[in-house]
């Protein structure tokens, strides 16, 4: 008769992004060796520093291991089994007008609910989203950037990486690998050797950006990874809000998205980058899923800079990601607000890292982790006090929340201070969806469903009051569309 | 026609036997105490009567308004108008109590095919009853039971009586842990809440809480069952003798 909330967790969610579009493609056989590399860079008739940029990443990678010390257990990724580009076939000439863009694609996004028709969508047709402006991102290549002629008024360069190395050349190069370097990690090293596209974003000195920017990604095409690399640099006392978006088809076998960001944000600047991340999962058996391995880290490089990430993270088989923040400037901010939701066989190891390194500097970390399922979600932070960054300040709160009792919640907070003025301060709770507080909303005529949800909402109001408010309305609804499973 | 009907009921938890074949009658405008030793069966009742998971019926029937309900999800016999409070309030961080009680409240309107009540006219409400229970308005912002004090905790569940109007109150040891100016206001709201419709089931400890909230029958349950009813003098008599007594 009554749920527990044992019985709750079954699962058969519903991954409402599942679809497969009907798109011919041109895509490169699987496998990786310089040829491959110089091709990618030959199609986006890049200038030669980048392609020997990609090939001295190419070589690193090849000497590298991919790492092993996440909470994380899955058989080894076939590197040679992966396409490393694939593009729509009417894109492969480049971009074109949104008019002779496949109607196919289109379609995809309006299904996705994302407007690529800046008419409807500052007429509002689209209510999710009003006046934002988007970059789409298939498979390997950007298909349309909306509202750049009012971004250019303001000054504000908002275009797809492939297109800002033609005509922002001195930008690209003296910012792309400056936060992260070719050879970070082994995916970063992957990433700067086989990227596709992305995005790129310059806001000018002083100017706060009139528009939430974001990009969206989708993975179709099968057996493809997806390798983009994101830019962001903001002039000194600019602001920029950014959203970033991803969702994949279902399909049986794993797939690999490696992304690179970097964010850069001169003296005064403030960068608020949020990410609501729905790749698909994986079925209730843990067959299929994007591996999401992603390296995110931003520099507050001048004085009283600002850097915030906030993510929503539900979606991915497995989930490697740190955005972390070098607090280089002095009296700079970092922060990290962070919903991370697993369920069925979901795996996701995830945190940040805080790099004090100016006076005065001051970081937030506040992390929810979920767990349903049979699944294991970790928290992995380290904030690090360089011996230079006197009064620099950090607080961490980290809260995990299980329900049912098949799933697992971890915490791997790493501490390195090396200043005695420094006060680094760090708390982290463990709770479960009790049968009490379900039997409690439920006596007062809330079904369990709902019950649960509230619940999670309640958990995570502290990460959700972060984001942008119509990103706001965005979660709350997929963290429910996630939870589909855990509440029957 | 009764509100309330238990007939003869077994139950069982975790695989104890606790009521072993209880009657309770409960008719509209009627405030029924029911008193008892500690592990007589009163909280097994209130669970019963809510439909918490874990209790279960083994015999004899539960009906409400002429239904037998138990095969009724909690949140159906919520729907239906029965209505506990509990005896320790849950906390459920970061849920505020404005929207725990406009969920409660839209939920059981949609589930009676009645309209929402509108947000403005909502929180009016909200305010007044929180104020007549003596809560700081703020209080409707905090989340539910969030590092509420016992008292307060209570208060709280009589301004949800208050709010949803229910058919049955079911009052689990409402005045456990209450001083006596928080007994009386909490007496005052259950006396608000009473009248020719309604009917309240009335578990608690100890006779002071009818001196402020008079029954119309007292019942003594001891080892699973109904051994003494009367009316209001028996709760008298019970705090002069004991329990030791009847059983």
């Amino acid at each position: 008769m009554s749920h527990s909330v044992d019985d709750l967790v079954k699962s058969n969610a519903e991954y409402q992004a599942g679809f497969i579009s009907n798109i011919e493609s041109d895509t490169i056989p699987p496998g990786l060796d310089e040829s491959v590399v110089r091709f990618i860079s030959a199609k986006k008739g890049e200038p030669q520093w980048l392609t020997e940029w990609r090939l001295e990443a190419y070589t690193k990678w090849r000497e590298m291991t991919a790492p092993e010390w996440a909470h994380v257990h899955f058989p080894p990724v076939d590197f040679e089994s992966i396409s490393y580009y694939s593009a729509p076939k009417d894109m492969s000439d480049g971009p074109k007008s949104l008019a002779e863009v496949d109607p196919e694609l289109l379609r995809t996004y309006e299904k996705l609910g994302i407007p690529l028709h800046e008419q409807e969508a500052l007429a509002g047709v689209i209510q999710s989203r009003p006046n934002v402006a988007v970059d789409a991102v298939f498979d390997s290549v950007s298909i349309a950037t909306t509202f750049k002629d009012k971004l250019a008024e303001a000054g504000v360069v908002f275009c797809p990486i492939s297109e800002a190395v033609h005509s922002h050349p001195e930008l690209v190069q003296k910012y792309l690998g400056s936060v992260v370097p070719k050879g970070d990690n082994f995916y970063a090293a992957l990433n700067s050797a086989v990227f596709s596209d992305g995005s790129f974003v310059y806001i000018p000195k002083g100017v706060r950006c009139p528009m939430e920017l974001s990009t969206y990604f989708r993975i179709n095409e099968r057996n493809t990874g997806q390798f983009e690399r994101t830019l962001i640099i903001a002039d000194e006392g600019s602001h920029v809000s950014y959203l970033e978006g991803c969702t994949a088809p279902m399909r049986d076998e794993n797939q690999l998205h490696a992304a690179v960001v970097e964010l850069v944000a001169l003296g005064d600047a403030q960068i608020k980058y949020s990410t609501v991340q729905n790749w698909y999962p994986g079925d209730e058996n843990g067959k299929g899923g994007i591996y999401n391995f992603v390296t995110k880290r931003g520099l507050c490089a001048g004085a009283r800079s600002k850097i915030s990430w906030t993510q929503v993270e539900t979606g991915s088989a497995i989930t490697w990601k740190y955005p972390s923040v070098v607090l280089r400037g002095d009296h700079s901010v970092g922060e990290f607000y962070s919903v991370a939701l697993t369920n069925n066989r979901q795996q996701a190891d995830t945190g940040t890292k805080m790099i004090h390194m100016g006076k005065d500097t001051r970081s937030t970390i506040i992390s929810k982790g979920i767990s349903t399922g049979r699944s294991e979600n970790s928290y992995r932070g380290l904030v690090r006090i360089s011996p230079t960054a006197s009064g620099a300040r950090n607080f961490t709160q980290c809260d995990s929340l299980l329900i049912g009792d098949t799933c697992g919640a971890h915490t791997f907070p790493y501490i390195e201070n090396s200043n005695t003025q420094a006060i680094v301060e760090h708390e982290a709770t463990t709770s479960k969806v009790s049968e009490d507080q379900l039997f409690a909303c439920q006596q007062r005529g809330i079904d369990p469903e709902k019950a649960v949800s509230m619940i999670v909402n309640g958990f995570c109001k502290e990460v959700f009051k972060e984001l942008p408010m119509e990103f706001a309305v965005e979660a709350g609804k997929l963290l429910e569309v996630s939870l589909e499973g855990a509440v029957g | 026609m009764s509100l309330l009907n238990v007939k003869n009921v077994t139950a069982k938890v975790a695989e104890q036997n606790i009521l072993k074949g209880l009657n309770l009658e409960v008719k509209a405008g009627e405030v029924h105490a029911i008193m008892g030793p500690n592990g007589s069966g009163k909280s097994t009742l209130a669970n019963i009567l809510a439909g918490k998971p874990g209790y279960e019926v083994t015999s004899g029937s539960v009906e409400f308004d002429g239904h037998d309900i138990s095969d009724w999800e909690p949140h159906e016999r919520a729907h239906a108008g029965i209505f506990l409070a509990f005896q320790y309030p849950v906390e459920i961080p970061g849920v505020s109590n404005m929207e725990f009680l406009k969920a409660s409240l839209d939920a059981k309107a949609f589930a009676n095919k009645q309209e929402q009540t509108n947000a403005a006219a909502f929180i009016k409400q909200a305010r007044s009853l929180a104020e007549s229970l003596d809560l700081n308005p703020d209080f409707l912002k905090r989340g539910v039971n969030e590092g509420f004090s016992g008292g307060e905790k209570k208060r709280n569940e009589i301004l949800q009586l208050l709010l949803l109007q229910p058919r049955l109150a079911v009052l689990d040891e409402t005045d456990s842990g209450l001083d006596i100016d928080a007994l009386q206001v909490v007496a005052e709201g259950v006396n608000r809440f009473r009248n020719d419709n309604n009917g309240v089931v009335l578990i608690t400890h100890y006779q002071r809480l009818l001196d402020y909230i008079v029954p119309d029958y007292v019942h003594v349950l001891a080892d699973g069952k109904i051994v003494q009813s009367g009316d209001k003098s028996l709760a008298l008599e019970l705090e002069k003798k004991g329990y030791a007594w009847l059983t």
